[in-house]
Order: C-alpha cells, then structure tokens, then sequence
C-alpha cells in the first residue's frame, strides 16, 4: 500500500478544518472544524502505526486517546457555547468581543 | 496501484468532500449531518487500514456521541433550522488563503518524504483487533489511561459547572438578565465611547450596555 493516499488524505482534511475554523461565525460550526482537524491527525496516527507495524501499537491507542480527548473537548465547548448563549444571546464569534482593547489605546502602549 | 489504495483514495474523496460542505454549507442543522458522512468515510479507512476497533470507536464516539452533542448545542443556541446567510465571517479570503498555503505545505513535503514509502497491508491484519489494543492499552499504557479517566472526570465536572447557574461566584452580584432581546440589535454607541479614565461603576454600566449587544 502506497503511504502518500492516506497522509495526503489527512493533509487535506486538515487544511479543511483550518479554513473552518478561521472563516465561520457560528462557535458550534468552528467545533465541528476541530473536529475535522483532529480526524485527520487520527488518520496519520493509525496510518503511520500501521506502517512501522509498531510492537505496542501506539498510533492506535494514541488515537483512542485522542478521540476521548475530542469527546471532552466537545463537551465543554459546548457548555461554554451555552453559558455565553445564555448571558449574551448570541453564539457569534465576531461579535463577542469584550476583551478586546480599543484601537487607539493599543496604539498608544 | 492495489485495490486497498483505490478503495482508501474514495474514501478520502468522500471524506474531504463531506469535509468541504461541514464548511462551508449555509445550513447548520446539514454541516452537522456531512459531519456525519466525514466520519463515517474516515471510520471505513480505518477498517482498509485494518484498524478495526479504531474504526468501530470512531463510529460509537464520533457519530453516535460528539455529532448528536452537537446537534444538541445547535438545538439549544436556537439556530436557525433553515438556510441562514450570515454563517462566513468577513476573513473568508484570508481563512482561504491560510488554509490553501497550510495545504500546499503539508502535501509537498509529504509527496516529497513519503514518495516511494510502500508498506504491506496484509501482513498487518490482525494488529487492530480489539483483543490486541486491548492487551496495549492495559500492559503498556494503563498509566496514560488512568490519567485519562481523571481528565473526563474533570471535563465532566466543568462542564456541570459551566452549565448550572445556582452555583459559582456570581451570586454576590445578582444582574438581572434582560428578558429576551431582540438577537440582531447592533451594537449601542454608548458600547464604543467609553471614557478613559471610567471608575469601576462607569464600566459595570457599560458592560451591561454591551451585554445586550
């Protein structure tokens, strides 16, 4: 089996997820984007432990650990996405921006 | 070219097809759904990979838990059902040109590396039974595992204080919440003109002025 389909598969995804994550609005949308990201770091951990056929299979077992990793993530990202729903009534990215500085204070440190 | 790169080249095509409409579909409710596919085309290279128990906890965890969360959080934030206009933000050419340059790196210097990487599929079926990573698991990484539980004990518990209102630091200040604004309100001049030097009950107002925004 040829290993660049896979890795290039996985690339791809990944610049996928990095486009998503940038250029949506919606925090639950850029969720999912993290998601995709972290599926195609998933698929080059299983594809490069299949290549090296590694004697205590780390790829894989990294890769469980990483996809239990995504369920905790998911949850409290979506925990916060709620508690800033429920106090400001909007999930919007670009419109939450309460830390930022003002433009000519910025400027002036 | 053998038949488990044809079979693992379609399933990339699906995955990063799917992967495409999660991003850049006007509805919420469908990203969740292509979410759904990409996931599902990934766990089926993991099975061509004979990664077999990989594949069948992405199907459990991915598919059946994190994408109905999600489709959870979409429900709860009220979004909108049908096709919304306002889902891009407004660096979309920039998010496309980081995420074009991103892929341009990655695939050149992994065609360059990994050109004429070959390696036997067939000798490895058998290395992703569950028996297998279950033995890993338990033998070798029971230490990782271990810190893990407590690392979902401890999502676990932030996410039920996240989410319960009765309890936290907040109850010094009891802030009654303005009951039910309209969403699109543009911002309030008030919101950008604050004064300089604004004592810490000019800010608390204008806080709450921009709360609502």
């Amino acid at each position: 089996m040829h290993l660049v389909y896979p890795v290039v598969i996985a690339a791809v995804l990944f610049s996928v997820g990095v486009y998503g994550v940038l250029a949506r609005r919606n925090a639950i949308l850029v969720l999912m984007s993290v998601e995709l990201m972290l599926n195609a770091v998933n698929l080059n951990l299983v594809v490069f432990d299949m290549r090296w056929a590694d004697r205590l299979h780390g790829g894989q077992v990294l890769t469980l650990f990483v996809i239990v990793l995504a369920a905790a993530e998911v949850g409290l990202g979506l925990a916060l996405v709620l508690l800033i729903y429920r106090n400001r009534q909007t999930v919007d990215v670009d419109r939450l921006r309460t830390l930022h500085e003002d433009r000519e204070e910025g400027a002036r440190q | 070219m053998s038949t488990a790169d044809i079979v693992i080249l379609a399933l990339g095509v699906v995955a990063i097809g799917s992967g495409v409409m999660v991003v850049s579909t006007r509805q919420l409710v469908h990203a969740a759904l292509w979410l759904v596919v990409s996931f599902g085309a990934l766990a089926a290279s993991y099975v061509v990979l004979a990664a077999e128990f990989v594949a069948w906890v992405q199907v459990l965890i991915y598919v059946g838990a994190v994408v109905v969360l999600l489709l959870f959080g979409i429900m709860l934030t009220r979004a909108p059902i049908g096709r919304s206009e306002d889902l891009d933000s407004g660096n979309r050419i920039v998010a496309i040109i980081t995420a074009a340059a991103t892929a341009v790196v990655l695939v050149t210097t992994l065609v360059r590396g990994f050109r004429d990487a070959y390696f036997p599929l067939k000798a490895r079926v058998g290395n992703g039974s569950s028996s297998v990573i279950g033995a890993g698991i338990f033998r070798t990484w029971v230490l990782p595992f271990e810190a893990l539980s407590v690392l979902l004990l401890a999502a676990l518990i932030g996410a039920i204080v996240l989410s319960r209102s009765d309890i936290g630091p907040e109850q010094a200040e009891p802030e009654p919440t303005p009951p039910a604004r309209p969403r699109s309100r543009p911002p309030g001049p008030l919101a950008r003109r604050k004064p300089r030097g604004a004592d810490d009950e000019d800010t608390i107002v204008i806080s709450r002025i921009d709360e609502g925004a």
